[in-house]
C-alpha cells in the first residue's frame, strides 16, 4: 500500500507543513468525487424543475414540480416497458445462472473426454461482442421466428462464457472431500449438484445475479434491434426514443432518465461491496 | 453409488447399464449441454456465419445472392468506411491512454483503506451504475450550446463560444470525455485489484533505501503491475473498437455527426444493416473490423510482451 507507506513517512519527518498534505488532498479527491457524480445529480435535479429553470444554475429547484414524472408515468406506457425491462432481465439472470452453475459444476468436478476442449470452445466467445455479431444473430433470431418477442429477448442474452468461466474457477477451489461423503451416501451427480454445490455457491451466485441484472437492465443495442412492436420495447429504447419525440423538452426526458437509473444505483447503494469486489476479482483471476 | 437415485443422468445410466466412469461422462455432458449448445447457437454459429455472410448481397427480406468479393472491394472505395475508420483510430488512442492514466490514477489515490476512500471510490464508480443511453441524454444536456452546464463553465475560461457536441473537431473529443467518465471506475477497481497483490515489504525496502513516491511508482508499482496493465490495454482497446458501450454513446449522443466526425467503424456498420439493410456489406465490414482487432491484439501482445512491459 504506497499510500499508507507514504503518509508514515511524512509523517515521521518533522515539517509540520507535510502534516496538512494528507487533509488537502482528502479534500481534493473528495472535490473530485462530487464532480464525477455532479451529472447525475443534475439529471435528479431537473426531473423536478419546470422547464423555463431547466437550465439555471442552482441545483435545488426553486419551485419544484412533480410534473414531469407524472407526465412520463401518465402520458407514456412506462410502466409497461418498466414491466418488459424487470421481466427480462429477471428472467435472463435466473436461467442464466441455473444453466452456468451446471456447466460450470460439470467443468471444473467431473471428468468425461472432451471437456478442456469444450471450455476452450465456450472460452473463445468471450471474444465475440455484440455489435461484431448483430448482423448473423439478428438473421438467425428472424429464421427461428423469434423477431419481436419476449424469447428473442431473453434467449440469446442467457449465453454469455463470462458467468461459465467465473462459476468453474468458483467449483475448482471447492474441497473435493464435501463431495466425497455424498458419493460414499450413494448420491447421484444431479444430487450433488442441487444439495452440495449449488448451496455452497450462493454468494458467488448472489453477486452474479447482481451483475447480470444490472446489464440486462442497462441493454440497449440488442432490444433496440430485436423488437420494434412497443408493448415489448424495454425502457432504456423508451428513453432514447423520447429524445426524438420530445426535442428541447429536456425535463421529460430527464425525468424518464432518473426512473430508468435510479433501479440501479438503488441496487449499486445496497449491494456496493459485493458489486465493486466481484468486477476486482473477476479482472484478472 | 449403486443405489437408484432420482438424478436424470443416473437414471438414463440405469437403464443402459453404465459403468461408473461412463455415468460420469453422461452426467458431464448432460449438465455442460445448455450452455454449450446456447453459445453455439448465439455465439459460435453466428461468429461462423459473419464470415461468410460478407460474401453475399442480402437483401434484408430472406433473398441473398452470392456476390463473391464485391462487399470487400465496396469496403475500400467507400469514403464513409474509411472515414469511420480514422475515427475509430482517433477514438481508440485518445480514450485508451486516457482510460489508463484515469483508471491508475484514481486507483492509487483511494487505495488507502479508509472510511473516506470508500466512499470516494463508490462515487468514482457510480457511473457505471446507469446506462450509457442515460449517460448520453445527461451528457448531450450538460453540453447543449450556450446554455448548458458545460458551456456555462467553459465560459468563465473565456471559451464560451465552444460548441460541444456541434462542431466537428470537438464531438469526438467530448464522446470521449463522456467515455472516460463512465468507464474510469470500472478500470480504477481492475487496478485496485492488481496493487492489492503487490507486496508490501517491497515498498518498505524501497523506502529503506529513501526512495520516494515517484522512484517507487517508476520502479515498484509500475513494472509489478505488469499483467493488470496488459487486461486493462486489450480490454479497453477491445472495448473502444468493437463494444457495445461506444454503439451506445454513439446512437443516443451525436448519431455519428457532425459531418461524420463520430462516425465509429461499429456505428457505421449498423447503419448499413439496419437503416439500408445492406447486411452483407455490414457483415463484410464487421469481418474486417475483427480482423483488424486480432491484429491490433496481437501487435499490443508483441508491444507488451504479453504483459510483461519492459522499464528496465
Amino acid at each position: 500500500m504506497t499510500d499508507a507507506a507514504l503518509s508514515r513517512t511524512s509523517a515521521a519527518e518533522p515539517p509540520s507543513l507535510y502534516r496538512a498534505v494528507p487533509a488537502v488532498l482528502g479534500l481534493a479527491k473528495l472535490v473530485l468525487a462530487l464532480a464525477t457524480v455532479a451529472p447525475l445529480l443534475f439529471m435528479l435535479s431537473v426531473t423536478f424543475k419546470n422547464q423555463n429553470e431547466m437550465f439555471t444554475m442552482n441545483l435545488i429547484p426553486e419551485k419544484p414540480t412533480l410534473a414531469n414524472l407524472t407526465y412520463v408515468f401518465t402520458q407514456v406506457n412506462f410502466l409497461r416497458y418498466l414491466w418488459n425491462t424487470f421481466f427480462v432481465a429477471t428472467t435472463v439472470t435466473v436461467v442464466a445462472l441455473f444453466f452456468h452453475s451446471m456447466a460450470g459444476y460439470a467443468l471444473a468436478r467431473l471428468r468425461f473426454p472432451g471437456r478442456d476442449a469444450i471450455f476452450l470452445a465456450m472460452f473463445s466467445t468471450f471474444l465475440v461482442s455484440l455489435p461484431v455479431i448483430i448482423v448473423p444473430l439478428f438473421i438467425l433470431v428472424k429464421a427461428l421466428g423469434l423477431l419481436n418477442s419476449y424469447a428473442g429477448l431473453i434467449i440469446p442474452s442467457i449465453f454469455n462464457a463470462f458467468g461459465i468461466f467465473l462459476l468453474r474457477q468458483f467449483y475448482l477451489n471447492v474441497p473435493r472431500e464435501i463431495e466425497e461423503a455424498a458419493v460414499i451416501d450413494g448420491a447421484g451427480y444431479w444430487r450433488i449438484y442441487w444439495s452440495i454445490i449449488l448451496p455452497l455457491s450462493r454468494p458467488m451466485l448472489a453477486a452474479l445475479a447482481i451483475l447480470f441484472f444490472l446489464a440486462n437492465w442497462n441493454a440497449f443495442l440488442w432490444p433496440l434491434t430485436i423488437t420494434s412492436d412497443e408493448n415489448l420495447r424495454v425502457v432504456q429504447v423508451a428513453v432514447a426514443s423520447f429524445q426524438g419525440q420530445y426535442t428541447a423538452s429536456w425535463n421529460y426526458i430527464m425525468a424518464a432518465s432518473t426512473v430508468v437509473a435510479l433501479p440501479t444505483v438503488i441496487v449499486f447503494i445496497i449491494f456496493q461491496r459485493q458489486i465493486m469486489e466481484s468486477i476486482k476479482t473477476s479482472g484478472l483471476k | 453409488m449403486s443405489r437408484p437415485s432420482s438424478t436424470p443422468a443416473a437414471r438414463k445410466a440405469a437403464g443402459f447399464r453404465l459403468s461408473a466412469r461412463h455415468r460420469e461422462w453422461v452426467a458431464g455432458y448432460l449438465f455442460v449441454a445448455p450452455d454449450a449448445i446456447g453459445l453455439f447457437i448465439f455465439a459460435g454459429l453466428p461468429m461462423l456465419l459473419a464470415l461468410g455472410l460478407g460474401f453475399f448481397t442480402l437483401d434484408g427480406f430472406g433473398g441473398f445472392q452470392f456476390s463473391g468479393l464485391a462487399n470487400y472491394r465496396r469496403m475500400f472505395v467507400d469514403p464513409l468506411f474509411l472515414q469511420s475508420l480514422k475515427v475509430t483510430l482517433a477514438y481508440v488512442l485518445m480514450l485508451v491512454p486516457s482510460l489508463y492514466i484515469v483508471g491508475l490514477a484514481l486507483a492509487l489515490m483511494v487505495q488507502k483503506g479508509s472510511a473516506l476512500n470508500a466512499v470516494i471510490r463508490s462515487m468514482f464508480f457510480l457511473p457505471q451504475m446507469v446506462s450509457l443511453v442515460v449517460v448520453a441524454l445527461v451528457w448531450q444536456v450538460l453540453l447543449v450550446d450556450k446554455i448548458g452546464f458545460v458551456p456555462k463553465m467553459t465560459g468563465f475560461l473565456g471559451l464560451g463560444g465552444l460548441s460541444w457536441l456541434g462542431d466537428p473537431d470537438l464531438a469526438l473529443v467530448s464522446v470521449v470525455v463522456v467515455s472516460v467518465w463512465f468507464l474510469m471506475g470500472f478500470y480504477m477497481l481492475i487496478f485496485l485489484g492488481g496493487l492489492q497483490d503487490i507486496p508490501k515489504e517491497y515498498y518498505e525496502a524501497a523506502r529503506m533505501d529513501g526512495a520516494g513516491y515517484f522512484a517507487q511508482l517508476r520502479h515498484i508499482t509500475l513494472p509489478l503491475l505488469r499483467p493488470t496493465s496488459f487486461f486493462v490495454l486489450l480490454v479497453s482497446t477491445v472495448a473502444a473498437v468493437a463494444g457495445g458501450q461506444a454503439f451506445d454513446l454513439i446512437y443516443v449522443m451525436t448519431k455519428g455527426g457532425p459531418a461524420n466526425s463520430t462516425s465509429l467503424a461499429i456505428y457505421y456498420i449498423y447503419q448499413q444493416a439496419f437503416q439500408y439493410n445492406e447486411y452483407g456489406y455490414a457483415a463484410a465490414m464487421a469481418s474486417f473490423l475483427v480482423l483488424l482487432l486480432m491484429a491490433m491484439t496481437l501487435l499490443l501482445f508483441v508491444l507488451t510482451r504479453g504483459g510483461r512491459f519492459n522499464y528496465d
